[in-house]
């Protein structure tokens, strides 16, 4: 600070000199007037280079082999050679799908159903009842990933859960949900839902409420019958809410919640439910397999970007509704 | 017909509300039922709404469990000063970038946090970044690497942008300079902002499993997520020397299970009201100003 503050001094008596060096006062200038706002960003800026940017730079391992007893720089180069490891793995493809699929049904299942919670709770007259059912249906988003696993594996355990209590009440089997594969993408969509519908339904609830009142009376002095107004007057105004927050969500596709996954995963599910970031944990850090599972995780950060920006010039082309 | 028709859609929809309300509120009066449950009743399966047999047994050896009341103190050392020390860098990061015209870099600044928003090092190499900064199985790694958060931060940037610059004026003219004003005059006048990031932060780092999973090796230092996970999911509910102490009494390992979960969730349940008021006006924020 103190050597800016002499330059700085120093640069007021320089006025005709040539324009390279104006411009230079123009920011030392600029930065005296911000010193003290400078001194506030300090702790960002560090946070921001020591947690995410140095593990940008990390992301060298992939074309390493890693030890970390050579470090980082001594470590040699390897190539693209964990990249065809991963590829040539006879398990690659069920990684990729499992971790489409999962996300996709997520998608389809999760997307639509805030939206649609939020145009039922929207309808709603008593005004109490309404309260009562939005202030209930945040709660479950507060609970921890932990707990929200535990609960459903519980329910749906085959000796003790209520829900098989029901099914045999039912005169039916007891079925083992938990360890059966083709069930993983159902409990792990169910339990995302569970934990997430009010919650997510805050942002389109505010989007409704600001809808003008006028285009309903005009919709329906025109005669427009409750599902028309839905059609023609509400989605619309709620477009361009929806776009965002699909958008946002398309760049995390292949981020699919992890640590759901991973806690309610079993060996006996991993046809379904091996996701390319359980591979990454369990070479990764189980293994210590740093480089390749660098590599692996690289992969899927690429995909993601592309997803992201295809999907947002898709946007700004179609709706120009874009998230930058 | 037109009445008809539109009483159906009622119907319909205060089912669904209904629906989502008994599949909100059930498991948790399923598990305080059972938690609180003469033995017996649990293992007949015979628990449906209310707890038959009251009694506090369970709570009792819940409590009993060696590894429950340290992690429960670990998670709120955690929480306390993860949040006090998010709360410093995002309130400061989020004043300055506000002034845009005026803070050296933010342009640069800001480019750097829209590129966090959507992109990162990924698991491996964050861990190993953690690990040469010498933070592995100390309680920083649990503690900094969450404490910026690009979205809150940007949330209560857009807080401080429409912020009234006539008070921050009148701080300038008695010759307070940025610090000062900050401190003295946009602090104390916008904490409910302050409150609700706070409060993101504190669920956050209470609910925090993987990091604490991956980042800590020394048992002692365990949050309460991984002591709930190891009850819970993993089926350790009763350790070694329980067994042998309760020789004569056993207790159904639901009813631990069940408490266990309760215990971790009392203080989200106790703050819920604040937490409700308060994260939702976030979201709001959030939402005018992305």
């Amino acid at each position: 600070m103190e050597i800016v503050k002499t330059k700085g001094s120093v640069s007021n008596y320089s006025n005709g000199l040539p324009s390279k060096e104006k411009k230079e006062n123009k920011f030392l200038k600029k930065f005296k007037r911000g010193k003290y706002l400078f001194l506030l960003v300090i702790p960002t800026v560090i946070c921001m280079l020591l947690f995410y940017y140095l593990p940008m730079w990390g992301i060298l391992i992939a074309f390493k082999q890693y030890s970390p007893f050579k470090g980082l720089a001594g470590s040699p180069w390897v190539g693209l050679k964990h990249f065809r490891t991963f590829f040539e793995n006879p398990f690659f493809f069920r990684y990729f799908r499992n971790t489409i699929l999962l996300s996709f049904y997520s998608l389809i299942w999760g997307f639509p159903a805030p939206i649609i919670f939020a145009l039922i709770l929207n309808d709603v007259q008593n005004i109490r009842f309404k309260k009562l059912v939005q202030t209930v249906s945040y709660m479950p988003h507060f609970y921890s990933t932990v707990v929200v696993v535990g609960l459903f594996t519980m329910f749906l355990s085959p000796t003790s859960g209520p829900v098989n209590k029901l099914i045999q009440f039912f005169g039916h089997k007891p079925i083992s949900f938990l360890a059966d594969a083709k069930y993983f993408r159902t409990i792990y969509v169910a339990s995302e839902i569970w934990q997430n519908l009010g919650w997510g339904a805050i942002i389109y609830l505010a989007a409704l409420t600001n809808i003008d009142p006028q285009l309903y009376e005009a919709a329906i002095i025109d005669g427009a019958s409750k599902f028309k107004r839905l059609i023609y007057v509400t989605l619309p105004c709620l477009a361009p809410t929806i776009i965002t927050m699909l958008l946002l969500r398309l760049g995390h596709i292949m981020n699919v919640g992890f640590e759901r996954a991973y806690l309610l995963q079993k060996p006996s599910t991993y046809e379904t439910s091996d996701i390319i970031q359980t591979y990454i944990y369990r070479t990764g850090i189980e293994s210590n397999n740093f480089s390749f599972a660098s590599a692996v995780g690289l992969f899927n950060s690429v995909i993601n970007v592309i997803f992201l920006v295809g999907c947002n010039k898709l946007s700004q082309y179609l709706t120009e509704t874009s998230l930058w | 017909m037109r009445k008809y028709r539109f009483s159906i859609l009622k119907i319909i929809s205060t089912i669904v509300l209904l629906f989502v309300l008994f599949v909100t509120l059930y498991p948790f009066v399923y598990m305080v039922a059972v938690s609180f449950s003469e033995n017996i009743y649990v293992l007949r399966n015979e628990i449906t709404f209310y707890p038959k047999g009251f009694n506090l047994k369970t709570y009792k050896k819940v409590f009993e469990d060696k590894r429950l009341l340290p992690a429960y103190k670990n998670t709120i050392i955690y929480v306390i000063l993860g949040t006090a020390i998010a709360l410093f860098v995002t309130t400061t990061g989020a004043y300055a970038l506000s002034k845009k015209e005026r803070c050296p870099f933010s342009g640069l600044i800001n480019k750097m946090l829209i590129v966090i928003m959507f992109f990162n090092g990924g698991m491996i190499p964050t861990y190993l970044a953690i690990n040469w900064l010498g933070m592995y199985d100390t309680i920083w790694a649990v503690v900094l690497p969450g404490a910026l958060n690009a979205w809150n931060l940007i949330i209560m940037r857009s807080f401080f942008i429409n912020y009234p610059t006539e008070i921050e004026e009148s701080g300038q003219i008695d010759g307070l300079n940025d610090l000062g004003i900050l401190w003295y005059l946009v602090l104390p006048t916008s904490t409910a902002v302050t409150a609700t990031i706070g409060l993101f932060y504190a669920v956050g780092l209470w609910n925090a499993f993987f990091g604490p999973f991956i980042y800590l090796r020394d048992n002692s230092k365990y949050p309460l997520q991984i002591i709930l996970r190891q009850i819970v999911l993993k089926g350790e509910a009763i350790d070694s020397e329980m067994i042998l102490s309760s020789g004569k009494e056993i207790i159904a390992e639901d009813s631990i299970k069940y408490a266990t979960i309760i215990v971790s969730i009392i203080p989200i349940i106790l703050a819920y009201p604040y937490l409700q008021k308060y994260f939702v006006k976030g979201v709001m924020i959030g939402s005018i100003k992305g």
